[in-house]
């Protein structure tokens, strides 16, 4: 019978799944009911503070606070994801359990290891905002077919967090930058990235620094699919800018990898 | 007459100043149990790694299986085995995964690669443990999936970095038997160790290396012919003493060692060497004659000073 070669990164990509066969039940759950809490508390209480309030939900875009609020949660659910599976594993990869050295032993090549490790964390970012997008269905406000492409812009902005954040855990020496990046860049996104009111409402230097990342591109363009209010030209460039996170950390993720693995 | 597996000519590892790989030769037989010996440093394992593919050369040639390590390192990954000093399984996942997954790797299709691993699992002597996490092994274990997982891909050369280091002396003849067995089904081993008693239980020719050169080279019994005597009388003086009675032994056999506890007299017949000494009026506390060593050869030939 004739075998047709696996494309490299796929074979890295079926160890990670090999792993996570072992602890999926509890990463889907945490994926569903974490958001779920912050759509009763955020949805419930603060929503009835914002939509009672005359004139807020003119600010939201006519749509009710659950309705704004609930793009943003799918897309900093793998925002949050991404980052962490590009730190802890990588550094293990290299440094701990060494599994990428008894990779690079073999024909894969450094590209074939980090593409393959990216591939898998859009899936596991898929995987997790489809989660969250059950959570959201329940809701009547929240329940839209915009979720479906909206978990595809989620992979996307998971992939331009977890690609830089992969080309720095392979060249850190210790662990100890990994929490600081969560506080300092992860929470801080979560908090003003415009995931849980406009950015409008911040001063405007703040505002600019939010749109540097890509997590507010990813969120603007997610709301607009789940609202049904979509800018196609608008949408085009917002996800450029995420594609070009991805793609950049990509290249020099692949080139710290080589320096690391064959050196 | 074909070329050698490994050829290896002038070969050159830097890091930015430091040369830890000074032009070295070395040719591999096809089928051969080859050594590189040496103390920390020596460069064995910048060797290694070279030779593994995973490590560019610096300057000189390397060539395996014909093929230039330089510009075709994935095709030559493809036909080894790699036993790295330190293990790189898969901790979280069983023995069997870690296994079939390794041969994934290789691109070998999924039926296949589960096939050789039920194989290796018996093999190694894992076939009890095979749906195990990892993490649960003992040590002996771990390094025995570790040579299982590296012969997934049926390579012709396997490449073993300090294979039993650290293991309990059961662990250790295992792997040797282990090791044995591939020699004997005609897999070439190419292994670094800072055991001598594996080196002569292993290795068919070997190289001592110190400090990025190779020393010396040769198959175990004549390294020991040609940098030792046939026996060495080991003496211990009272406490104390040893310094002040080595002298006294100068001229009785070859060459005459002090060490802080004790004084070697490197002789063809230990026996002699120790009459002598007697009728010289020593009186040593105890004396041991014993054959020549490897160890002895090694210690000649890189210093007895601690290397880092």
């Amino acid at each position: 019978m004739a075998h047709f070669a696996t494309p490299g990164p796929l074979r890295v990509m079926s160890g990670h799944v090999v792993a996570f066969r072992r602890m999926w039940k509890m990463n889907v759950m945490s994926s569903f009911l974490q958001p779920l809490m912050y759509l009763l508390g955020l949805g419930v209480g603060v929503g009835a503070l914002v939509d009672r309030n005359t004139g807020s939900t003119d600010t939201l875009g006519g749509a009710s606070y659950v309705a704004f609020v609930a793009p943003g949660l799918l897309v900093t659910t793998a925002m949050a994801l991404a980052a962490g599976e590009s730190m802890w594993p990588v550094m293990g990869g290299l440094k701990w359990q060494r599994g990428y050295h008894g990779i690079a032993a073999t024909p894969l090549t450094a590209g074939d290891i980090v593409v393959g490790h990216g591939v898998w964390m859009a899936v596991r970012c898929g995987i997790a905002s489809a989660a969250v997008s059950v959570a959201l269905a329940l809701f009547p406000d929240t329940r839209s077919w915009g979720l479906l492409p909206a978990i595809a812009i989620s992979m996307l902005v998971g992939l331009a967090f977890a690609m830089p954040i992969m080309a720095f855990s392979i060249t850190a020496e210790l662990d100890g930058a990994f929490p600081a990046i969560q506080r300092f860049v992860i929470i801080p996104l979560f908090l003003f990235g415009g995931a849980f009111y406009p950015l409008s409402q911040l001063p405007v230097g703040v505002q600019w620094a939010a749109k540097a990342t890509p997590l507010w591109h990813g969120v603007e363009v997610a709301r607009w699919c789940t609202t049904g209010n979509v800018r196609w030209a608008a949408t085009a460039g917002h996800l450029a800018y995420v594609a070009l996170w991805a793609l950049v950390g990509t290249v020099v993720a692949v080139r710290n990898m080589r320096r690391k693995l064959y050196s | 007459m074909p070329e050698p597996l490994i050829v290896a000519s002038q070969l050159v590892k830097r890091f930015g100043d430091f040369t830890a790989v000074d032009g070295i030769d070395v040719e591999v037989q096809r089928g051969e149990a080859f050594g590189f010996l040496g103390p920390n440093g020596a460069g064995k394992s910048s060797t290694m790694r070279m030779i593994g593919c995973v490590s560019p050369v610096t300057a000189g040639t390397l060539r395996l299986f014909g093929l230039d390590a330089a510009t075709h390192g994935a095709q030559i990954r493809r036909r080894l085995g790699v036993v790295p000093q330190l293990d790189t399984l898969d901790t979280e996942i069983t023995v069997q995964e870690n296994l079939w997954l390794y041969g994934r790797y290789f691109d070998l299709p999924r039926a296949e690669a589960k096939r050789r691993a039920a194989e290796l699992l018996e093999f190694a002597q894992l076939t009890d443990r095979a749906d195990s996490i990892v993490d649960n092994l003992s040590g002996g274990m771990k390094r025995r999936l570790s040579i299982a997982r590296s012969l997934i891909n049926e390579p012709e050369l396997l490449l073993l970095d300090e294979p039993t280091t650290g293991l309990d002396p059961q662990a250790r003849h295992v792997l040797w038997d282990r090791l044995y067995r591939l020699k004997q089904q005609g897999v070439t081993l190419v292994l670094t160790t800072h055991y001598m008693d594996e080196a002569e239980q292993l290795c068919d020719r070997l190289v001592v290396m110190d400090q990025g050169r190779i020393v010396a080279e040769g198959s175990p019994r004549s390294l020991i012919e040609q940098y030792s005597t046939r026996e060495v009388l080991e003496l211990r003086f009272a406490a104390g003493t040893n310094e002040a009675a080595a002298p006294q032994l100068g001229g009785i056999g070859e060459r005459q060692e002090l060490l802080p506890d004790r004084v070697l007299v490197y002789a063809a017949d230990g026996e002699a060497a120790l009459a002598e000494a007697h009728a010289r009026g020593l009186q040593p506390e105890s004396a041991l004659v014993r054959r020549s060593s490897l160890e002895d050869v090694f210690l000649l030939l890189t210093g007895r000073t601690l290397a880092d």
